[in-house]
């Protein structure tokens, strides 16, 4: 695995592990984890504190056949399959794991759509309050510039871009809030495909932009 | 919803450690006897956390005993290195809870399970047991305030804009430890 230096914030880790996000944002913190073992790590330790509050001692009572008929489940089920090994390269195939039921193995089930200036995007099929959409930005070409109601997380998936914040690089995650106006720029040498998850949608400075933005599904 | 000291006193006895052998016994020899402990012992735990996320008696039962019946099946993918049993029991029951009433799909991060040719470092499991006690401790000793924002987190009334990520709890050496484990997994595997 390539070095990851930009990680989910502590916010975003706790809730996908109380289980309180939508769609789109556990996609891409199920994604993020995949391939980064320091934010699996925190992510761990914030499911123990969900484990020491069901270890503590607030019982509700089961019905009386409860544990009759769940014996009678387990014994009708065939033995599990044997432990599979743990795959050592999860984490490093282009698409991860958690992202393959959205766009296919090798991205071959994204329906892209032209957003101009060479940049495509194609929005996932995700349902709740939040949108998720890759991003292909050609090398060396740059994302409309574009500012947040809400929160922005976006992975980068394959290549690089570069802005305000920083440089992404596969792995990398950027998390930007309402006070971020950036344009992204893809790196020279190799095409930036990201994965780009929204909780408002983006508004973007230029005229033309905005026009298409209701058509486009931005 | 009651209280059961006799388990409270149960836990802090070192029970944390005891349900990893009856974890051991369920995958390595579908062992029903120490699987009616296990139930005995976090069935109505899971059905109460699910009453308090929201869901009605009947939906939490149901629920509660999807969850054992999980842990019957999913035994094996359990890791003790990385997880205490309560843990571990707390995600797959957070789980059935989206799963009921967001009816919306959860993407998981891809597993690092240990292979049957590697067992998780002794030592590792057993820090990482003591250092899960700890927490429960820490998050008893806490302010009732404070522990109050931290279930309601935890039992989905807050969304993730509403979330205080600080919880006042020492997550670091849990954290460094399940790193490490992950590190040896990782080694292990290749």
């Amino acid at each position: 695995m390539n070095t990851i230096n930009h990680h989910l914030t502590d916010q975003l880790l706790m809730a996908y592990a109380a289980g309180n996000l939508p769609e789109a944002f556990n996609l891409i913190v199920a994604t993020h984890v995949t391939m980064c073992d320091e934010c699996r790590a925190r992510l761990e330790s914030f499911e123990a504190v969900g484990g020491a509050l069901i270890a503590s001692d607030d019982c509700a009572e089961m019905a009386p056949d409860a544990l009759g008929d769940v014996l009678s489940r387990i014994c009708e089920m065939p033995s599990p399959e044997i432990r599979v090994s743990g795959d050592s390269r999860a984490g490093d195939k282009l698409v991860p794991a958690p992202l393959t039921d959205y766009v296919g193995r090798e991205l071959d089930r994204v329906k892209w759509r032209a957003l101009g200036g060479g940049v495509r995007q194609a929005v996932l099929d995700t349902g709740g309050a939040a949108t998720a959409r890759l991003l292909h930005i050609p090398a060396g070409k740059e994302l409309p510039e574009h500012g947040h109601k809400g929160l922005e997380a976006t992975l980068v998936l394959q290549g690089a871009f570069s802005d305000a914040d920083g440089r992404f690089a596969r792995g990398d995650i950027e998390i930007a809030g309402e006070e971020l106006d950036h344009t992204p720029v893809a790196e020279h040498g190799e095409d930036c495909i990201c994965l780009a998850v929204t909780d408002a949608p983006l508004k973007f400075s230029g005229w033309i932009p905005r026009m298409a933005q209701p058509f486009i599904g931005i | 919803m009651r209280s059961e000291s006799e388990d409270s006193s149960k836990t802090e006895h070192g029970g944390r450690t005891e349900w990893l052998s009856h974890m051991r016994r369920i995958s390595a020899h579908r062992d029903q006897a120490a699987f009616v402990e296990v139930f005995e012992h976090f069935a109505p735990r899971v059905k109460a956390f699910l009453m308090k996320s929201g869901a009605s008696d009947s939906l939490a039962e149901d629920c509660a005993q999807d969850v054992m019946v999980t842990l019957w099946n999913k035994a094996h993918l359990f890791d003790p290195a990385r997880a205490s049993v309560s843990t571990w029991v707390f995600t797959i029951a957070r789980n059935r809870r989206i799963d009921a009433l967001r009816k919306e799909r959860r993407p998981e991060p891809e597993d690092l399970p240990w292979g049957p040719e590697a067992e998780p470092d002794q030592v590792d499991v057993l820090s990482l047991q003591q250092d899960s006690e700890q927490l429960g401790r820490a998050l008893s000793m806490l302010p009732e305030k404070q522990r109050e924002l931290i279930e309601k987190a935890y039992f989905g009334d807050l969304s993730h804009s509403e979330i205080a990520a600080d919880t006042g709890l020492p997550l670091g050496t849990i954290k460094s430890r399940i790193r490490l484990a992950l590190e040896r997994l990782r080694h292990a595997m290749r």
